[in-house]
């Protein structure tokens, strides 16, 4: 592990009750979902966590209680370190606030789990369906389990 | 055939401003079937006469579902999707998906494998570039790159045709390793293209570098700044033609790229031609890295010896009771990685790809996501094309390298 | 070509309408410019120097559907890019003919999913199958060629 991912781990973990789990050298950090924007302003601004690679999400269905979980992968330019940033959220009516005011990179990949999950974002300015036809009547959320 | 919707300004009003409701600025649609939108983009386009005010890119118009066709396949069946994703670079696009496979599995690969993944993947990186350069010179007017530059992405095409019986979408790299030696033409026809190839780059230069409605339809176009590249998560040569330095595989190199010596072009003016630029001159490093891959390409297996996830030669079946048992296990159950999840990034012509893998200890992925560079970059387009007239929208749009395949999954 | 020949000099030759017609429709068949998937960059293969369908002359593409007579379906059709593919079909003047390219057009491919239709014969009227996964780009030439055939073989009474 790099030592600046070392730093800001510990640093997170003085202030925050965050969860950190480690897989073949990867580190995930589980934020509370009301608490996103400002963690994720927090590793930003003063962790230099200045690329959000990518927003996605996975269905636990049936297996976990909180469906969700929300996944951010996060990459450090000048540290060049990645960490993913995880926050689970419930499968009724799915909902979980903005990063695109912080990432604007997000903001399409905000739209594209919106449009295959079934989660919105309160706060972003276009929710609208990312891949799908707009009138799309199928199954709502593609890519939920069932 | 359905009902055409009918949508009202009303509905984008929050996507155009406030001067395209009184009718001061006109929205016109482009595509999805337009000639220089490189296959299915649609981008309402709010224009100021000839000037762009905003752009609203709609994609999805190539949506494939490969992900969620993937939770239903097991590992070795899901990697023959991942060829189609990004069509021009099917071996980049095998290498990720291998490459998270093997994290997930701790499987290690034999030198003479990664040496050859190496090649046949920056053989496509050439191959990707030219057909770039052919096609979008060919939108900026310059009809004749179009034909040089098939030229040359056959000599590569035959290449591939040639190590794996296919032109384009090979599947040629697996987990574990590569689905077989190469031939023993590879090395002398690898070596061929070598030579032919500085010559036809020089080739390309002499019919742009001097071609001023391509230097006056490139330059000073659709400049991005390293913020903006920052904000957008930009990766590939579009972030590398504004400045920064960034390349994953000197960053974070996989397959065995901290053996080969190789320079990252980088041009600090962040507008159209300094990504022609970047590209053209990354194809020379490409050439670098191959012949030194070629120079000390060793000998030896090209497939993991570990049987519970890579299936043994055809050698061994004829003749060993438990190499057929493995064969057989292998193609029809699959194999089971451990659970847990991967992220694993690779440098593609385009940019950053990224696969997100997700097992549960059974045979099938729990969930592949493909983090794809022409998503990413395409998001740039409204801040890029901005003030610019529409014909340099073309120039713009064609700049980032877009593949919709990739864009759309 | 041997029709000096046969003519003389005479400066005329006697056909039916059938075969002039026919002939004229195989010998200027443009197709529209028009790609979706992996098949559009063989189908730009097809067109550059290696091997140049011009010599077949079906080389010139067409942006617009209102200039063209064939539509050459090259890739994957997505559930959002159908009602598109339709309109450009329903815009192109008769006579009209449809080649649909690769595994992905003709029955789906390896993509049997909600996303993408199974054959794009399920919205347009195809005449020519081209198999592979992409196709060759000789077999887009031999898939041109067949049409034509096809296209030779037509009768009068039944184009009313």
């Amino acid at each position: 592990m790099s030592e600046h991912l070392q730093n800001t781990i510990t640093r997170i973990q003085a202030r925050n009750h965050v969860e950190v789990e480690e897989f073949r050298g990867e580190y995930t950090v589980f934020v509370d979902p009301e608490k996103i924007q400002t963690f994720m302003l927090e590793l930003r601004d003063q962790h230099d966590f200045n690329i959000c690679m990518d927003v996605t999400a996975v269905d636990y269905y049936p297996q976990e209680t909180p469906r969700f979980h929300v996944i951010y992968q996060l990459y450090s330019m000048q540290h060049n370190v990645r960490l993913q940033v995880r926050t689970r959220i419930d499968g009724n009516h799915p909902k979980l606030d903005t990063v695109q005011g912080i990432y604007a990179s997000a903001n399409w990949k905000e739209r594209e789990v919106y449009d295959l999950f079934g989660i919105h974002f309160t706060g972003h300015p276009d929710l609208r369906r990312m891949v799908m036809p707009e009138d799309w009547v199928g199954q709502a959320s593609i890519l939920m389990k069932s | 055939m359905t009902d055409i919707r009918e949508v009202s300004v009303d509905e984008l009003r929050h996507l155009v401003s406030d001067r395209a409701m009184s009718g001061e600025t006109m929205l016109l649609n482009m595509g999805p079937q337009h000639p220089s939108t490189h296959g299915v983009l649609r981008l309402l386009l709010e224009l100021d006469g000839e000037v762009v005010v905003n752009v609203i890119p709609d994609i999805g118009f190539l949506h494939t579902g490969v992900e969620k066709t993937a939770e239903s396949k097991n590992y070795q069946q899901a990697e023959v999707m991942t060829d189609r994703l990004d069509y021009l670079n099917p071996m980049g696009n095998n290498l990720t998906y291998c490459l998270a496979v093997e994290k997930l599995t701790e499987l290690d690969v034999p030198p003479r494998a990664q040496a050859i993944r190496v090649i046949l993947a920056e053989l496509q990186r050439i191959s990707s570039h030219l057909l770039w350069l052919g096609t979008s010179a060919l939108d900026l007017g310059a009809m004749s790159m179009f034909l040089y530059c098939f030229r040359e992405r056959e000599l590569v095409l035959n290449i591939f045709e040639l190590v794996s019986g296919q032109r384009m979408m090979t599947t040629f790299i697996r987990p574990g390793g590569l689905w077989r030696d190469v031939p023993v033409e590879f090395e002398a026809t690898v070596r061929d293209f070598l030579k032919a190839m500085p010559r036809r780059i020089k080739e390309y230069d002499d019919l742009l570098e001097k071609n001023e409605i391509f230097l006056d339809r490139t330059k000073g176009i659709g400049i991005l700044t390293k913020e903006d590249c920052f904000q957008y998560g930009l990766s590939g040569p579009v972030i590398r033609g504004s400045g920064v330095a960034h390349d994953l595989r000197k960053k974070q190199p996989y397959s065995g790229y901290d053996l080969y010596d190789f320079d990252i072009p980088t041009h600090p003016e962040g507008d159209v031609y300094a990504r022609y630029r970047v590209r053209v001159e990354e194809m020379t490093q490409s050439l670098r890295i191959i012949e030194q891959a070629l120079n000390k390409l060793p000998y030896g297996p090209v497939r993991s010896n570990n049987r519970k996830y890579v299936p043994p030669p055809r050698s061994e079946i004829g003749v060993s009771m438990e190499a057929l048992i493995h064969h057989f296990k292998l193609w029809t159950e699959g194999f089971t990685p451990p659970a847990g999840h991967v992220y694993v990034a690779t440098e593609s012509p385009r940019g950053e790809l990224g696969v997100y893998m997700e097992s549960d200890g059974t045979a099938r992925p729990y969930r592949v996501h493909l983090v794809t560079p022409t998503f990413v970059n395409l998001q740039a387009v409204p801040v890029m094309s901005r003030k610019h007239y529409i014909a340099d929208l073309i120039g713009i749009v064609g700049s980032i390298d877009i593949v919709l395949g990739d864009a759309d999954r | 070509m041997g029709l000096e020949q046969k003519a003389g000099n005479m400066g005329i030759v006697t056909t039916s309408l059938e075969k002039a017609v026919n002939w004229s429709r195989t010998n200027a068949m443009w197709p529209m410019l028009f790609g979706l998937a992996c098949c559009a960059i063989e189908m730009m293969s097809a067109q550059a120097a290696d091997y140049d369908m011009s010599r077949f002359g079906m080389e010139l593409m067409r942006a617009s559907p209102r200039q063209s007579d064939l539509m050459i379906v090259a890739g994957r059709v997505s559930r959002k890019m159908a009602p598109v593919v339709r309109k450009l079909y329903d815009q192109m003047p008769a006579p009209k003919w449809v080649i649909a390219m690769g595994d992905c057009a003709s029955c789906g491919g390896i993509f049997n999913n909600y996303a993408i239709l199974q054959g794009v014969d399920e919205i347009v009227p195809v005449d020519v199958y081209v198999a592979g996964c992409p196709p060759r780009p000789e077999a887009l030439i031999h898939g041109v060629l067949t049409l034509h055939e096809k296209v030779r073989k037509e009768k009068i009474k039944d184009w009313a």
